[in-house]
Parts: structure tokens; sequence; C-alpha cells
């Protein structure tokens, strides 16, 4: 009972922070927006008992996008002070509504046929969810199933994943990160043509 | 018991997020953030308690860090105007100040 009044007030919630970030033009505003918008669905996601997309959604949604949004804003900054604010977009976008109505529709005339929250009929229940259960434990002893299938039965497919979120980090941080580069060293000649 | 407590900290959330949205400047964004990222921290441990699932505790107690690393990174950005630091000691000199 409570959780149905938690998830309603949460998701109420949700709708209010996504129509503030839709029509802000403070983009720094939008980043603490953001963070506020993961937190709650992290939130959600507890009440849902699915600790784990919360954990996900906690330490990549709220911590690390927006470490990264407010860097990627003091990258891209513009002269101008405040240089967070943007302008106000003149005119109103007919196409990418149409777009997202239709798309919408499809998905929710989608739900109709997905079983209900927790059914023991779905088949992500009735599939292969019964064999690790069963199974996980003996083969690998590790006692969190989701644990074991990431690490141990898909190991080799979490390490080819690790790998290209590694490559994707050090490209990042060859080419943004550290200290900006100095001014090149002019040289005599250079100097000499410039005094002439 | 447990309920009551969800209850008033809901009513909390909604008080940081009203503030989150219309606060007229910048820190009042920051410590509504901040503040949002408490109760968060605060309904999780409850519910943890109402459903009897005191595992997620752990959540808890990782939203709780991770709040604190956005808000100080959030807070470095407004103060310096960037993350690294610069070559140039003449950028050091803050904005409005005489160089």
């Amino acid at each position: 009972m409570i959780d149905v009044v938690v998830d309603i007030i949460l998701l109420t919630f949700l709708a209010t922070t996504s129509i503030a970030i839709m029509r802000m033009t403070n983009l720094f505003a939008i980043v603490m927006l953001f963070g506020i918008f993961s937190l709650l669905s992290a939130g959600l996601f507890v009440v849902m008992d699915a600790p784990d997309v919360a954990f996900t959604e906690a330490a990549v949604g709220a911590g690390i996008s927006t470490v990264l949004m407010l860097a990627t804003l003091a990258l891209v900054k513009r002269p101008k002070e405040p240089y967070y604010d943007e302008a106000p977009r003149a005119h109103r976008a007919w196409l990418p509504l149409i777009v997202v109505t239709i798309t919408g529709s499809a998905l929710v005339y989608g739900t109709w046929d997905i079983p209900n929250f927790g059914s023991p009929d779905a088949p992500s229940q009735t599939h292969v969810a019964r064999f690790y259960l069963e199974n996980s434990m003996p083969d690998t002893g590790v006692p969190n199933t989701v644990t074991a299938v990431l690490a141990s039965y898909r190991g080799f497919d979490t390490l080819g994943e690790v790998t290209v979120i590694f490559t994707a980090a050090v490209a990042v941080l060859l080419l943004i990160g550290g200290k900006r580069p100095k001014p090149a060293l002019r040289s005599k000649d250079e100097e000499a043509q410039d005094e002439a | 018991m447990y309920i009551a407590a969800s209850l008033a900290i809901l009513v909390t959330m909604g008080l940081a997020l009203a503030r989150a949205l219309s606060g007229p400047t910048t820190y009042d964004r920051i410590a509504a953030v901040n503040m949002h990222g408490t109760k968060t921290v605060l309904l999780i441990a409850v519910l943890a308690f109402l459903s009897g699932r005191t595992d997620v505790l752990d959540i808890a107690l990782v939203y709780a860090l991770i709040n604190f690393i956005g808000v100080v990174a959030a807070l470095k950005l407004v103060e310096q105007g960037n993350f690294h630091a610069s070559d140039n000691p003449d950028d050091e000199v803050k904005q409005g100040e005489q160089k």
C-alpha cells in the first residue's frame, strides 16, 4: 500500500522535473535537475525491488554524468556572462513533437501485452532464470545470481565490455584531460619576420 | 511509524524540488540537489526497514558518497569556472578583480 503511494509521489516528482528541464534555459540548473531526476528514478528502482539497477543509476546517473556534464559546460563556455545561460528557442518544433507522440503511443501500445509486475508466468521467470537460480551457486559459488551470470557465465563478455569502456576512458582523457597545451614557442626567424 | 516517516521525507523532497525549480541563485539549486540526495538516502533507508530488505541499506550508503562527489564537483565548477589548473598565472585572477 505504502509502496504504491511512494511510487505515485516519486513519479509525480519525476514528471515535474522533466517538464522543468524542458522549459529551462539555464544549463547549470538543468544539470542540477538531471541529478535530482537520477536520484528520483534510483529511488523508484529501489521501491520496485531492483537494487542492482538502482546501484548503477546512482553511480552513473547521479555521480559520473553530473560531473561529466559540468566539465563539458566548463569546456564549451562562452565569453558572455553568465556562461551557462542559453537563449530561449524562438521557433516551435512540431515535427519532433509528432514523432515523439507516435513513438510514445506505440510504446504504450506495446506495454499492453507485457505480463504484470512480478508475475510468475512472465517469460523472464520461466525461460532460463530457473536454471541460473538452481545452478549458479553449485557452479560458481557466488551467492548473488546476477553477479554469477555477469562475472562467471558471461565472464569473457564482461571482459570485452570493460576493455571497451577502458579504451573510451583513455581516449577521452587523452583528448580533453590534464592541462591545456602551452602556446607553441616561436622561433627567432618568425619573430624577425614579424618585426620586418 | 515508518509510514509517517516516509511521508514526511516525501514532503521534504517536494519542498527541495520546489526550491531547485524556482531557486533564483545557483547556490539555491546546489543546496536543493544536496538536500534532495540526503532525503533520497533517508527514504531508501526507511523503505528498507519498511519492507524488511535491510540489504538495501548499502545502496543508501553509496548514494551518500555519490551525492557528496557531485556537489563538490558542482561547487568547484562554480568557484573556478573550470576543472583544470591553469598554466597562466593571470587566469587565476577572479572575475571582476583587477589584474
